[in-house]
């Protein structure tokens, strides 16, 4: 039975899965919650399922992985075995412990940016639609700014200056794609800011965070839902960017992006060991792309009620 | 060729699509047109009047499709006829009216190119011939420098006028059969008059058969023959024009009568002191002046009508009053002291006591919020109603406003209809106990019927609750039915002002004899009779 094969099943035994979940959901729950399973689709079903799966391999890494995540555990280069089912990478460290620590460490990592990057680019992007004039003019001033410049070479030269933490590097890539976050939310809400509602809510005597909460993120949301599956997806590109010159995910942690570059040499000989932690992040990046579909269209109001 | 007949349609049935399920809209309605005749089609919004308008021209809207009954056109079955014979004859011998000729028209290109296109591709003349021919028509429509109004672009021309260029257009051809769907209703009583007269005389001098669809009936009975009442996809019933105003046969015929009847009982009592006052107000957008020393007084549970054409200052003259635009010049007192210019310089209390009704309440009211919220909102602000307390406030103004609490608190704007929004807007500003509530047009969107409700209810509430409006309208029916006070606007001046009785009762200033004289009567002489009392004047 050929790689490919194994594969195939898996996500087939994946989407089954998801399915008698989903059934089982529309049987037991009631209410609200029902409703919700109810118009689920299958696609939305395997991405839960498959994000689920992620959070608590990643959750309970030390409990899951068979050996320590940096320790030398054999030889190099080890082919499949019994004691090691993926192999060993070009220092001999456990391949199957060190992806499970990759899926805390990266996915953890993206997931802190981009809940960030959202968090800070659509509260001040709403903000600038709302109020208009000088504020307005400076924020878009200032992120036109900072989007001229290479988004690369942008997060090299802030790492640079601010050293090569976790910390750091969630808070440059965040407030890189901040940007364009920033954008996207102020000309959706420069289109909900002229609704009578607004005004009606003005008139109110309403405060700037009660109408960005309350009147503007909720007509807002459909698009930005939308751009953070997408962001997601890119933040995993800009970390393995980053570790691949080195100021990314220091190496002895386990990263998905740097193990694919550590181990690219076995392609060569046929091997698609390298390939695995480029297939997880392809996974997630689906799964997290189903759910997100799934909610836009709850959104955008074609499925109410 | 069918003697006399032009447009045969039998038992024409047509299905809507929402979602993903089919509904028939359209449900067997039948329709004969001779030549050179007239048709009113009227209803209210979702009879089904432009579908059956559409299907006469053999074509469905996206979303819709006919799926039974006969459409002949002079002896052709429109059915059965392919696509390219349909848009043959489509804009050659049937042509379109829009309601929006502002949208209609391709704001990139000069009228007189837009008109040209469909006599030059359809073959009848070429484009020297159809720009003589153009010139002409515009002096048919009595556009004014007929020479040279082809010239301009969409945005250079007023509604009416666009409205009269787009009648020209659809003449171009000379066609048989012209669909007008509502040409006037977005126009202002002053303009409806002009393109009325317009394409009622343009259709007979060609001898133009035409569907005049509308939901003015006092519109209707001015241009056509015969009359055809459409309710929720069926006929009710169709009568000559003069036979259907003197004896209407169905209920729902004489309801469509009944709104125009509605009227508030007089008020004897004399008003007391003042609520809101304004005085000397001007108001500037930017550098361009709106409001000029605008005064008038509001008086405590009564009604003040303002009326006006659109860009007359009613809409800006709320503004003022509610904060949002600062006058340059004057004040606004609010029970005897004055009112901080600005939205943000108020108190709390000072926003309470005045409250707004909006005109599209598809757009007032947060669609992602769900009533409880909406309505509960002001309460919570202002009253400081918190939890149960909330709760049964939210449920004794759903059934203030004649909604059943059970069924709606939980309900999202999407999922009511347009009048049962306009009711929750009212609501949403009873919920702040105000003194004063300023309703723009909040009836102008809605069906007569659906209006007639919105305005019973507003009264009701005047009187048990004993508030103030400030009814912005240009509807002078409206008026008649509910203002104790009246407010003429023009061109940011106010140019009446007084007791209703007294500005309905002549000696009228000449722009208010104006507006007046131009709203449209059930009676099919009342165009013809005021055109020729006009021109008599001179």
């Amino acid at each position: 039975m050929g790689f490919a094969a194994t594969v195939t099943l898996g996500l087939a035994g994946l989407f089954a899965l998801a399915w008698v979940i989903r059934a089982g959901g529309r049987a037991v729950l009631t209410g609200q919650s029902r409703s919700l399973v109810n118009d689920m689709p299958l696609t939305a079903a395997f991405g839960l399922l498959v994000i689920l799966i992620y959070a608590i391999v990643a959750i309970a890494a030390p409990v899951l992985a068979p050996f320590p995540e940096r320790e030398i555990v054999g030889s190099q280069f080890q082919a499949w075995n019994a004691e090691h089912p993926l192999g060993t990478d070009r220092i001999g460290r456990d391949m199957l412990s060190r992806l499970i620590y990759g899926a805390r460490n990266t996915v953890g990592i993206a997931f802190a940016t981009t809940a960030l990057a959202f968090v800070v680019g659509s509260i001040l992007g709403l903000w600038a639609a709302l109020t208009g004039g000088w504020l307005d003019q400076l924020l878009s001033r200032f992120v036109d700014a900072l989007m001229a410049i290479p988004a690369l070479i942008f997060s090299l030269l802030l790492l640079t200056i601010f050293g090569t933490s976790v910390l750091s590097l969630i808070l440059v890539i965040a407030a890189v794609d901040a940007t364009r976050v920033f954008r996207l939310a102020r000309s959706v809400a420069q289109g909900i800011v002229v609704m009578d509602y607004i005004e009606a809510a003005k008139l109110r005597g309403e405060g700037a965070w009660f109408l960005i909460r309350r009147e503007i993120l909720p007509n807002a949301m459909a698009p930005l839902v939308a751009e953070f599956g997408l962001r997601f997806c890119f933040v995993f590109l800009s970390i393995s960017s980053l570790s691949f010159l080195g100021l990314g995910i220091k190496p002895p942690t386990a990263d998905w992006g740097s193990m694919v570059r550590d181990n690219a040499t076995l392609i060569t000989f046929g091997d698609v060991t390298p390939l695995l932690p480029a297939g997880c992040i392809a996974l997630l990046t689906v799964a997290v792309n189903f759910v997100v579909d799934w909610q836009l269209h709850r959104a955008s109001g074609l499925k109410e009620g | 060729m069918s003697g006399d007949i032009l447009l045969k349609i039998e038992d024409l049935r047509i299905e809507g699509r929402s979602g993903d399920t089919w509904s028939e809209i359209v449900k067997g309605v039948d329709l004969t047109l001779h030549r050179g005749e007239v048709l009113g089609l009227i209803g209210e919004s979702g009879a089904g009047k432009s579908t059956v308008g559409l299907a006469a021209m053999g074509y469905a809207r996206d979303g819709c499709r006919i799926t039974g009954g006969t459409i002949e056109f002079d002896g052709i079955d429109l059915r059965r006829t392919s696509e390219a014979q349909r848009r043959g004859l489509r804009g050659k011998r049937i042509a379109y009216v829009a309601q929006s000729a502002a949208a209609s028209f391709n704001p990139a290109h000069r009228l007189i190119d837009q008109y040209a296109e469909g006599p030059v591709t359809h073959g009848v003349m070429g484009r020297d011939k159809a720009e003589e021919d153009a010139i002409e028509l515009y002096r048919r429509m009595q556009l004014p420098d007929p020479e040279g109004i082809g010239f301009r672009y969409p945005h250079q021309v007023s509604g009416g006028q666009l409205q009269r260029a787009m009648t020209a257009m659809a003449m171009a051809c000379r066609p048989d059969l012209i669909i007008f769907d509502e040409p006037t209703t977005a126009l202002d009583v002053t303009t409806q008059i002009e393109v009325l007269a317009a394409i009622r005389d343009i259709v007979r001098q060609f001898d133009t058969a035409a569907i005049y669809i509308t939901h003015d009936l006092a519109v209707v009975a001015q241009a056509a023959d015969r009359i055809k009442v459409l309710l929720r996809g069926e006929e009710v019933e169709e009568a000559e024009t003069r036979a259907m105003l003197a004896a209407p046969r169905e209920d729902y015929t004489k309801s469509l009568w009944a709104v125009r009847s509605f009227a508030r009982p007089e008020r004897t009592d004399s008003p007391g002191a003042a609520l809101v006052s304004v005085q000397g107000v001007s108001a500037a957008y930017g550098k361009v002046p709106v409001l000029e020393d605008v005064s008038f007084d509001l008086h405590p549970g009564r009604t003040m009508a303002v009326v006006g054409e659109s860009g007359s200052g009613k809409s800006t003259t709320a503004r003022v009053i509610t904060g949002l635009l600062p006058p340059s010049a004057g004040t606004v007192l609010f029970e005897g002291s004055p009112l901080p210019p600005a939205l943000k310089s108020r108190t709390r209390d000072q926003l309470r006591q005045v409250q707004m009704i909006y005109q599209m309440a598809d757009t007032a009211l947060n669609p992602k919020l769900r009533l409880r919220e909406l309505i509960g909102r002001p309460a919570q602000m202002y009253l400081g109603l918190r939890g149960r307390a909330l709760e049964a406030r939210v449920r004794d103004l759903l059934a203030l406003i004649e909604l059943e609490p059970d069924t709606y608190i939980d309900r999202l704007p999407g999922e009511l209809s347009g009048g049962q929004k306009q009711r929750i807007g009212i609501a949403r500003a009873l919920a702040a106990e105000p003194k004063l509530i300023i309703c723009d047009e909040v009836t102008s969107a809605l069906d007569q019927i659906v209006q007639e409700g919105i305005l019973k209810l507003l009264t009701r509430l005047q009187d048990e609750l004993g508030l103030s409006y400030m009814f912005i309208t240009h509807d002078i029916a409206t008026v008649r039915a509910i203002a104790d006070d009246v407010v003429v606007m023009q061109k940011g001046r106010v140019v009446d002002k007084g007791p209703k009785a007294q500005i309905f009762a002549p000696p009228h200033e000449p722009y208010t004899e104006l507006l007046l004289s131009s709203v449209p009567e059930m009676d099919p002489d009342w165009l013809t009779g005021l055109l020729e009392r006009r021109a008599a004047q001179g």
